[in-house]
């Protein structure tokens, strides 16, 4: 049994954390305030890469960003801890990568393991709580981030679920795997965009990971006055759900940039929803409105499919 | 996808022989270890997504329910209950008496029947549908008709038996290809541990370990068996072990009255419900098919035991008479209220309005031994924790003034199995807590909502005091008179519809 899961790995990221100082990520939630938070987007995840001109090496991600996603790594699975707000809106990304990639793909809506046989990369996938749903709706999930504290927790939390223990995770960057020639069917990118460096480098690398006839997803907050209000002042400083510095304004991109840079990697952007935070209710929702939280689905220009 | 089920059973077999301690953390690290242990504790139980603890009407809705959507039907469901007829298939015959133990099931109720396809069972089976209700109070001061024609309904209501509504959800059960297994017994214990990440990565795929792991919930029988299963429902009654074991508390009160039910029958068919308040309490006249009538009536103890007591005449007698001159007079409301203070407020007149008060028809005979029952009012202050929900009376008991309990428990389990299918959609775990709170989160308003209501009625009824008398009595004009409020008390009552006034 593990042997079938430790073949399916790479070697160089099977390390079997001994002494996780964290062995306890979650706390029971038995009890849950009824606290309904604003959004933001949190997300984060950590890292990712970019390679500037110099491919390969791995220094040209941003330190800082890692270093903070590290420090705060433990919480991943806690759905009352830093990440609460991912964890309420990912029901809500879900559905739009369901509804997307199904159509995409010709999968059928009402299988509950519609991704089956597809490969799936979830690039910075933090602790993995985009990942192992994915597994969990059939997808062949390989997960990537640059922080390595994030990948153990990944690894560890996946393993306590046969569905999800088939995931690959591994510490390295797209640029990385780009070098490996990997390719995958759909390449995810959720609320990473805003933390790399540069993100249009970091939109050709996860082009040249999307397959013939694949496709993208990729989520981010807007560069927009609303988007600096609730992401960055009420949410980090306000009512500190957020550590502080968790984003900076200034990286944030807007829909028609993010659009413009992904055509440039060859990617087409099909379909764009906005998630809107009902504070009543606490729940996410997809709409039309992209003033924040924005989610895109791409798929690849393909030349040589039409010859 | 191979794989995945060679990894679920595979260990199974191998990895029997793990006693499991309740209560530690660190069981993980133990249990991989110690291969002592009682023998009864050595066959490993197996694994289910969701054990529903409670064969009962709701329990067995949810599983129909939960098998008739195309995201759920795959999930692999136990059923957990001690009653020896989920065994084995009957249908009621027609010819049987009617059973007194009925349920006023709601037009959306009928509706959720039909979506999970256990309504043509029932309609097999004796049912009375109703559609004109009638509502008046002994102080003869006011009376309100209500009419399916005020809410552009077919009907009101539907008054089945709950044998019927039981047997029916179990052929549909049993109809359909769904991967059950009925445990024939009582819960013993449940455990559920914190999650917990263990050093062991290879451990994880029996049971036992998903178990310490805490993506399982242990559940052991009475009978020596166990099981695991993701997701625990307690779908077991006012009086739920689930309750009990996960700890929820509740908030309540018992009414210190019972209700007597019993079958009669009329000389002539009854196709309305009649309710008339009575200074101890509401007795109703709930048409069951044919000639045949239910009876529910609200009374204290003492007289509850000289009701059940005394010869069939005078209690054939005594429903006779709080059904007609019985503690006061009948109301005289259709001149007061046409020239009243409501009139202002008419508007357009609903038809049932111009209806007259009528006495309902006589009862002639006694059909069922009369049972009494006392009346207590109980809400869980949670329905979830992790891998743990609760539904029906588990979460709420009402007191039956309106036959709205089994609805609202029904309606829990149409949610449940909406959000556990909304949860599968995007691949997250059945069990967990925050997936959990949607359906509660869906459900405690609305549940409260109806408590309150009917407790407010309740209360508005137990007290025999003037000025109150009158306030009442101008409440049911208003209901009877202004078309828009009584439309919301009509869709309200139907189940159609959240809140009761105005939405």
């Amino acid at each position: 049994m593990a042997s079938s899961k430790l073949l399916s790995q790479p070697r160089w990221f099977r390390f079997l954390p001994r002494n996780l100082s964290n062995a306890r990520l979650f706390s029971e939630l038995a009890s849950q305030p009824p606290v309904s938070e604003p959004q933001n987007n949190i997300e984060s995840k950590s890292n990712n890469n970019f390679s500037s001109k110099a491919s390969s090496t791995p220094s040209s991600l941003k330190e800082p960003e890692l270093a903070k996603f590290s420090a705060i790594a433990d919480t991943w699975w806690d759905y009352e801890g830093p990440f609460k707000p991912l964890h309420k809106m990912n029901p809500t990304r879900l559905a739009f990568i369901r509804s997307t990639l199904c159509r995409h793909f010709g999968k059928d809506p009402l299988s509950p393991r519609p991704f089956e046989g597809l490969r799936v990369i979830d690039v910075g996938c933090g602790g993995g709580i985009l990942s192992e749903p994915l597994a969990r709706m059939g997808a062949t999930v390989t997960g990537i981030d640059a922080v390595e504290k994030n990948i153990k927790i990944a690894r560890l939390h996946a393993n306590l679920d046969p569905t999800t223990s088939t995931i690959e995770y591994c510490c390295t960057t797209a640029e990385k795997l780009v070098d490996e020639q990997r390719k995958f069917d759909a390449v995810i990118s959720l609320e990473v965009i805003e933390h790399v460096a540069n993100p249009a480098e970091f939109c050709k690398s996860l082009s040249s990971l999307i397959d013939h006839g694949g496709a993208t997803v990729v989520s981010t907050i807007n560069r927009s006055m609303r988007a600096y209000a609730t992401a960055i002042v009420a949410a980090e400083y306000l009512l500190q759900w957020l550590p502080k510095g968790t984003h900076q304004w200034s990286s944030f991109l807007t829909p028609e940039e993010l659009t413009m840079i992904l055509k440039r990697a060859s990617i087409d952007v099909k379909e764009m929803a906005g998630f809107v935070f009902n504070p009543i209710s606490g729940r996410w929702s997809l709409s039309d409105d992209i003033s924040v939280n924005f989610i895109a689905f791409g798929t690849k220009e393909n030349e040589s499919e039409t010859v | 996808m191979n794989r995945i089920v060679a990894r679920k059973f595979g260990p199974n077999v191998c990895r029997l022989r793990i006693p499991w301690r309740p209560f530690s953390t660190d069981v993980a690290a133990k249990s991989s270890t110690s291969n002592a242990g009682n023998p009864e504790q050595e066959t490993e139980g197996e694994q289910y997504d969701v054990a529903i603890v409670g064969g009962g009407m709701v329990g067995l809705a949810l599983a129909c329910s939960l098998a008739s959507r195309p995201l759920t039907k795959h999930l692999n469901i136990a059923i957990i209950d001690s009653n020896p007829a989920l065994g084995r298939k009957h249908l009621i015959k027609k010819d049987d008496l009617p059973d007194p133990r009925v349920s006023t099931v709601t037009p959306a109720t009928i509706s959720f029947f039909r979506d999970i396809g256990a309504w043509q069972y029932v309609d097999k089976q004796r049912h009375a549908y109703f559609d004109k209700m009638q509502v008046w109070d002994y102080t003869g001061l006011g009376f309100t008709k209500y009419n399916a024609r005020d809410a552009n309904k077919e009907v009101l209501g539907c008054v089945v038996e709950n044998k019927v509504l039981l047997s029916s959800l179990l052929s549909r059960v049993q109809d359909i290809d769904v991967q059950n297994k009925i445990y024939p017994s009582r819960l013993n214990s449940m455990s559920i541990l914190p999650n917990s990440s263990s050093l062991e990565v290879d451990s994880t795929s029996s049971a036992t370990s998903l178990f310490t792991h805490g993506r399982l919930a242990k559940l052991e029988l009475e009978d020596g068996n166990s099981l695991y299963a993701k997701l625990v429902v307690g779908a077991d009654g006012g009086k739920s072990r689930v309750r009990e074991l996960a700890g929820f508390r509740t908030t309540g009160w018992n009414y210190s009255q019972n209700a007597i039910i019993c079958t009669v029958e009329h000389a002539i068919e009854n196709h309305c419900a009649w309710q008339r308040f009575l200074p101890a309490g509401p007795i109703a006249l709930l048409p069951i098919g044919d000639k045949f009538s239910n009876i529910v009536w609200t009374m204290n103890p003492k007289e509850s035991s000289e009701f059940k007591s005394m010869s069939e005449d005078d209690f054939l007698k005594a429903v006779n008479h709080a059904l007609d001159y019985g503690y006061g007079p009948h109301p005289k409301s259709s001149v007061m209220g046409n020239a009243g203070i409501f009139s202002w407020l008419k508007g357009n007149i609903t038809v049932s309005a111009k209806d007259c008060f009528e006495v309902p028809p006589k009862v002639v005979k006694l059909a069922s031994e009369r049972m009494a029952f006392p009346l207590s009012l109980r809400h869980a202050n949670d329905y979830t924790s992790k891998r743990v929900v609760l539904i029906g009376d588990a979460a709420h008991t009402v007191h039956p003034l309106a036959g709205q309990g089994v609805n609202l428990g029904f309606g829990d389990a149409s949610t449940l199995s909406n959000v556990i299918s909304e949860g599968i959609a995007v691949g997250t775990d059945i069990g967990e807590v925050s997936l959990l709170k949607k359906y509660e989160a869906d459900r405690k308003p609305a549940n409260v909502m109806m408590m309150a209501v009917l407790d407010g009625f309740q209360k508005a009824y137990s007290v025999d005091f003037g000025p109150l008398n009158i306030l009442r009595a101008a409440a049911f004009h208003g209901a009877q008179y202004i078309s828009p409020l009584k439309t919301s008390i009509i869709s309200y009552a139907s189940g159609e519809q959240r809140l009761p006034l105005f939405s």
